[in-house]
Order: C-alpha cells, then structure tokens, then sequence
C-alpha cells in the first residue's frame, strides 16, 4: 500500500530543496507537503510535465530536477520517454503518479492501467535506472539512493488515494507563480533576480479549466 | 515578386541569423522543407545543441523550461505540426508570455511566389489567420533578406518575453 501523500512525504524528506515539476493531483499535494518557490507550477497543457522538466534540466544542469507526472498525462506525451532516453539528462528523476485514473477530472480509469508498465517503456528508451514501487516501506528504502544516481531516473509509483489536499487552480496558471519561480531560480542559478519577466499586468487565465 | 521568380532562401542564412541572436538550442522535429537545408547541416553544427523531439508540444514546453534558465532556443516544426500543438502554444506561449521562437515549415507550399493566404491548401491558408486570432507575431520568410531580420526579431522576442513565429515559404536551398 502506498498512498501518495505519504510517498510525496518521503520523497519531501529527503529532496528539500530542489527544483520540482508537477502536474494536477500530485502538484497540488506537494505544493502543501513541500512548499517552495522552485516547485514549477505552470506546465500549461496536460502531458507537458517531462517536458518542461527536461528544458530545466537541459537549462541548469547542476541543479537537480524532479518532475511528478500523472499516468493520464504521461500517456499524453509517451514520446518524451523516447526525447528524455536520448537527450539523457543526468540531473532528472522522472515520477509518475500512477492513480489509474484521471482524478481531478472525474475519477475516470485511464486506457490500460492493468498492462500498463511504464519503467518498461522508458527503460527501453533509454533512461539509466527505472523502479517501480506500490510498498512504502520499500520507497522508504530506496529514496535516497535513487536521488542519488546519475539520470534520467524513472520510478513509477503505484498509489492509492491519500489525504484530500486542496486543488489550488488558481496557483498552477498564475502569473505571480511562474514569477515566484523564475525569481527563485535565477537567485539559485545566477545569483541575482531575472532581467527580463512577463508582463506583470498579464492576465491569469484558465484558473477552473479542468483538462487543460 | 512574381511567379517563377523566386529569390534563394538558404538555411546557412538562417544558421548564421541564430548565431547571432546567441540561440544555443534548436529543439526539432524534421519537416521536408527545412530538412535538407537546415536540419541536417544544424545536426553537425558543434556550436547548436540539437534536441529532436516525437511530438512539437514537447518542443513548446522544452523551449519554455529552457527559457527559464535564460537559455536562448528556436524551435524548428512543420506547419502540420504547429496545428497539432495550439493548446501548448495558447497557453504556454501566448498566455504565459514566453519567448517561444518557431520557425514554421508551410509543408506543400506552392513554389510560385503566392502568399500563403493563396495556397490551395487548407493547412496554409489558415496558418495566419490562426497567428493573427492568438495574438502571434508573424512574419513570413521567403529569401535571405528575410532572413536577416531572425536575429533581431528574437533578441526582441526574448527581451519582451513574447513568442514570434516565422512561416517559411519554400524550401531552403544548400548552400
């Protein structure tokens, strides 16, 4: 049994600090379980979570770079396995959420959760290490070896429903979030504030839209 | 410009244009247009990190995560392929204000001159309509003078952090 808050739990434990990139449920747990400016928020379109996480890795590659996908959205963009086995970015851990079902959009079953074996598909795209748990105590176990490895790591992590964390739209479209970040990192990367920002005046949209 | 008078476009033109706007990444998928002419000999470029990509929505987010680290990069798509990504485009580019820079293959352009509106194909007629209803800046590149305004368009698309889109009407030529 691994419920996925709890496993967000263990992972906030021992990654504290670092660059996260997320989507729907698991974002909107983690911004609650580990608050903090360098959670990337704003991916914009369902499925595009690895994909952001890889142009930061590509982007800061000293800074290490966890994205927690959805299966629903990871089955939207399966080809990133194949973009992330070639560029082999050795900063990033890749999660995926596996829920079984597209939760925020209605608990309806994703297409083939029984089959489904996605560290299968990105072994064979060539990411370096890939682990599948469904044990707490097992992803206790291991957690911190494998934010210790070289990338691109995949685990799939097969939960279960944990605590009702609050599904803060508002956050994961808002411009102030994507300054937050963009602030945040550039004082981590450069030392200094970014240059250049969006218009600050620029409007937050889509704030109730469901599936993106 | 008249029909059959066509002016060259090469992709050395282009290539030299990214260099100049300092765009270390071009995140690609091959479209016939720019293959020959640009994607192959940027494959060999030592000074461009080439990142191919399955699907052009990756492109969009992977030029965005790149942006966020000040990284400069072009995305390199077909028109087709633009289609297939205006929800990553509408909310990633237009509505998160990113500097998203693609360079835009019109895959069955009519090789005579004719402006796009024209084409007798569907998939180009309406690509400016589309930019022009998202708000996207646009323009059309058609033969090394065109070319020569990349560099500048994307210093400007990075310095206002805004997305531009370059529609390339033919075929780039080798050099």
């Amino acid at each position: 049994m691994l419920a996925r808050d709890e496993a967000l739990k263990v992972l906030a434990a021992h990654y504290t600090d670092g660059i996260t990139v997320g989507v729907y449920q698991s974002i909107f747990d983690w911004m609650q379980i580990r608050p903090h400016p360098l959670n990337y928020l704003c991916t914009g379109a369902m499925g595009q979570a690895a994909s952001h996480g890889l142009g930061i890795a590509i982007g800061a590659p000293n800074e290490k770079v966890v994205v927690l996908d959805g299966d629903g959205s990871l089955l939207m963009n399966l080809g990133c396995l194949f973009t992330i086995g070639h560029a082999v970015p050795e900063n990033l851990v890749h999660f995926v959420i596996h829920n079984r079902t597209y939760e925020v959009n209605g608990e309806f079953p994703i297409l083939g959760s029984k089959v489904l074996q996605f560290e299968e598909i990105a072994r064979i795209a060539g990411y370096r290490h890939t682990f599948v748990f469904s044990e707490i105590v097992e992803f206790k176990l291991m957690i911190k070896h494998i934010l210790e490895l070289v990338g691109p790591v995949f685990v799939n992590l097969h939960v279960e429903p944990g605590e009702s964390y609050r599904r803060d739209y508002v956050a994961i479209h808002s411009s102030e979030s994507r300054a937050n970040f963009r602030s945040a990192l550039h004082a981590r990367l450069f030392g200094h504030q970014p240059e250049n920002e969006p218009s600050k005046t620029s409007p937050d949209y889509s704030a109730n839209e469901f599936h993106q | 410009m008249t029909a059959n008078t066509l002016a060259t476009l090469k992709g050395s033109s282009i290539i030299s244009a990214l260099n100049d706007a300092s765009v270390q990444t071009v995140v690609a998928l091959p479209d016939i247009v720019t293959c020959a002419g640009l994607l192959w000999p940027l494959s060999k470029d030592p000074d461009i990190r080439l990142i191919p990509v399955c699907k052009e929505d990756e492109g969009i987010s992977i030029c965005a995560g790149l942006s966020y680290c000040n990284q400069r990069s072009v995305l390199l798509i077909q028109h087709t392929g633009f289609l297939d990504s205006l929800n990553a485009i509408r909310a990633i580019a237009v509505e998160y204000q990113l500097p998203i820079v693609m360079l835009v293959g019109l895959q069955g352009m009519e090789p005579d001159g004719r402006d796009p509106s024209e084409s007798d194909h569907l998939g180009i007629r309406i690509m400016q309509p589309i930019c022009e209803a998202m708000k996207l800046t646009t323009y059309l590149m058609n033969n090394d003078a065109s070319a020569e305004m990349l560099s500048s368009e994307i210093e400007k698309a990075y310095e206002i952090s805004q997305p531009v889109v370059f529609l390339i009407t033919q075929h780039l030529s080798d050099d």
